[in-house]
């Protein structure tokens, strides 16, 4: 594999990490911790919303992000020609 | 059928089941022992590595925990779940490029060092047995309530099970058991949880049955337990935090990434056959375990409703007056469940005004109202002790289900504990048969000799571990926190370095491990003691509990992560960088055309 060929695909996949860990971020941390009180103002079903993130929310958008992020890298694993045969 | 003969049979079968697929998948090289000839599919190693790292602590006592806790307990559900993301994207794909065994070999290998090696033994060493002393002491928990025998023997029993099928297996045999493990785990907790959410929200979906409204009512179960509770002077359900919010904070990035360095489950993505299976592998396992961790909130807040259903009948359904003179049921009228745990220990009455009745309350409330209404009613403190890790394994019986229900939570507490002892015995064992024996006292021994290395420290560690369940330290969930924060402060760092940085070397690698594993034990042991041992503690050299902004020793993994980055970048600008083909190293683990099936080879 050529030097600028390695160089941009470890760009492109630093460029989805950071994508994913702010997501991953602001659902727990944002939503779940900083934000809970705030957003337990508004209701999804009987679960006040800052609740919901901490104790369901966050955990369904990790298992969503990982298996986007398992597609994406496979996307740019084929994009820069680094797959495995 | 007598609830006792119910349990022998489900526990025994399920035992059976275990100890069949070992024989069946009997590990005949190194290969098949440490990383089950890397041929695993990725669900089936998605299911294995959710019963390796949903242990007794998950499936027993996480949900007793944020039954207590209320909102704040979502930091163990956020906390476990959310290192899966950080292990899927930072860590998992490129060790299994780098296709050796073990951690401490990918540390040793990428910062060419032998002691660097050494001391991620050491850190593993520390984390791995930290937290199987909490697994043993959990079997012998499990078997005692359940099977009549004392604590001992029960610890005897599991020693002898793990044994047989870490040694005789290895990772292929513990692969298989897991998953039947999981099977029986996740069917003991969900089966119970959906009895229950029907029975109070006629939602069979406990997920949706803890957003949903209590039967025959306009209000939903959240905010009638709301109301509830806070009658009775404890905090807010859906509103009480853990600490303070900074606490919450740090308590829930240290168990992620002590989730993300953990290394029993950081060695299952080397058995899956290529780097893109590692990848999807870890979303699998978190299905998986999610389905465990997003029933835990429901199961939960349910136990807490039926509790307070089971002393005051008519304050749930009825919305009847807590402090009603004849709202709480009298002592000698208990249901059976409550006397069963009473011999225990872990249920205490004490009828304090003498009134022969059960007063459940928080009597340390601030709250003048409540005290007011208390004085009014005569009573005189809390009368009702529940210990939090009896509240899974007593829910079935709280809500009255059939016997095969209580069997089955039996043989699914016992999975668990037993599922992760023996994926940390497999870690522990490779660690000191390949990392130690092989890599720095033996270097010739042969693979028939490595594999019996590993099955010998594997029979100590099991001893080990079992005399430490036998005389546990005296606390529980401190074990648990403390290998999380090891993981958190020493492994999980350097690994991260080693991937994402190309320029740092040995001796940031070292210092940083060393630097971020002695700060945690230092503020560990000065709550605890040293090594545990009572007495030992040094709180005044500290400046007095939770000392630094507030953050209790649970929590402190996160910020010996950050002394360990801190350190290592520091040690790492005024040293040599590594040598070029260490870089070129670091270059072809990144990318993943080229992954070949896993070896032990140097």
């Amino acid at each position: 594999m050529e030097d600028s060929n390695s160089q941009g695909y470890w760009k492109a996949t630093l460029a989805l990490l950071t994508r994913i860990l702010i997501i991953w971020f602001a659902v727990s941390f944002g939503a779940g911790i900083l934000f809970a009180d705030a957003l337990n103002g508004i209701h999804l079903g009987g679960y006040p919303l800052g609740f919901w993130f901490a104790q369901q929310g966050s955990i369904y958008i990790f298992v969503a992000l990982i298996f986007y992020y398992a597609k994406k890298m496979g996307d740019i694993d084929r994009q820069f020609d680094v797959h495995e045969d | 059928m007598e609830l006792q003969t119910t349990i022998n049979i489900v526990v025994g079968l399920t035992f059976a089941l275990y100890i069949g697929i070992a024989i069946w998948a009997r590990a005949g090289s190194t290969s098949e022992f440490y990383a089950a000839g890397g041929q695993v599919h990725p669900v089936l190693n998605g299911m294995a590595t959710g019963a390796d790292w949903m242990s007794a602590a998950s499936f027993i006592s996480m949900a007793g925990l944020i039954s207590n806790m209320g909102y704040g307990g979502g930091l163990f559900l956020m906390g476990w779940t959310g290192g899966y993301v950080l292990l899927a994207m930072l860590l998992a794909p490129y060790l299994r490029k780098f296709g050796k065994f073990t951690v401490p070999q990918f540390i040793g290998d990428r910062f060419y060092s032998k002691s660097a090696s050494t001391v991620a033994v050491i850190c593993l060493l520390t984390a791995s047995i930290t937290y199987i002393i909490g697994q043993m002491t959990g079997v012998g928990v499990a078997f005692s309530r359940f099977l009549g025998v004392s604590s001992e023997t029960g610890i005897y029993v599991g020693m002898g099970i793990v044994f047989m099928y870490a040694v005789f297996g290895g990772m292929k045999g513990i692969t298989y058991t897991q998953v039947a493990q999981y099977v029986v785990l996740i069917l003991a907790y969900t089966i119970p949880a959906i009895f229950i959410s029907l029975q109070l929200t006629g939602n069979p979906i406990p997920q949706l049955g803890l957003g949903s409204n209590l039967v025959g009512h306009d209000a939903s179960l959240l905010s009638t337990l709301d109301h509830i509770v806070t009658d009775l002077g404890f905090g807010k359900y859906t509103t009480t935090t853990a600490g303070s919010t900074l606490n919450m904070f740090v308590y829930t990035m240290s168990l992620m990434i002590g989730t993300a360095g953990l290394p029993h489950v950081i060695m299952r993505f080397f058995t899956v056959p290529t780097v893109k299976d590692a990848r999807s592998s870890a979303g699998w396992a978190l299905v998986f375990i999610a389905i465990l961790y997003t029933t835990a909130p429901a199961v939960a807040a349910m136990a807490k409703t039926n509790l307070i259903r089971t002393i005051t009948p008519g304050v749930v359904m009825q919305d009847a007056d807590p402090f009603a003179k004849d709202a709480a049921i009298q002592y000698e009228e208990r249901p059976d469940w409550m006397k069963r745990w009473e011999k225990t220990g872990l249920l205490k009455f004490e009828d304090k005004n003498g009134d022969g009745r059960i007063q459940y309350y928080n009597d340390k409330t601030e709250d003048a109202d409540v005290k007011a209404k208390a004085e009014a009613a005569g009573w005189n403190g809390n009368e009702l002790t529940v210990n939090a890790d009896i509240i899974v394994l007593a829910n079935p019986e709280i809500a009255l289900l059939p016997n095969w229900v209580i069997a089955l939570v039996a043989a699914g507490g016992l999975a668990a504990a037993l599922s992760t002892a023996a994926g940390l015995l497999m870690a522990i064992s490779s660690a000191v048969s390949h990392d130690l024996v092989k890599n720095v006292f033996m270097p010739n021994i042969s693979e028939k000799g490595e594999l019996m290395a590993g099955k010998i420290s594997m029979a100590v560690a099991i001893v080990i571990s079992g005399y430490l369940g036998l005389n546990p330290p005296g606390f529980a969930a401190g074990t648990v926190a403390l290998a999380f924060g090891i993981a958190a402060s020493s492994l999980f760092p350097a690994i991260m370095m080693g991937i994402f940085s190309k320029k740092m070397n040995k001796e940031g690698a070292m210092s940083g491990m060393l630097a971020g594993l002695f700060v945690t034990l230092f503020y560990v042991f000065a709550h605890k003691g040293l090594f545990f041992i009572k007495g030992t503690e040094y709180l005044d050299l500290i400046g007095g509990p939770n000392s630094f902004f507030g953050i209790t020793p649970e929590a402190f993994g996160a910020i010996g992560a950050v002394v360990n980055f801190t350190v290592a970048f520091l040690v790492d600008k005024v040293t040599k960088e590594p040598p070029e083909h260490i870089q070129h190293m670091v270059e072809a683990v990144r990318i993943p055309r080229g992954s070949k099936a896993v070896d032990g080879a140097h």
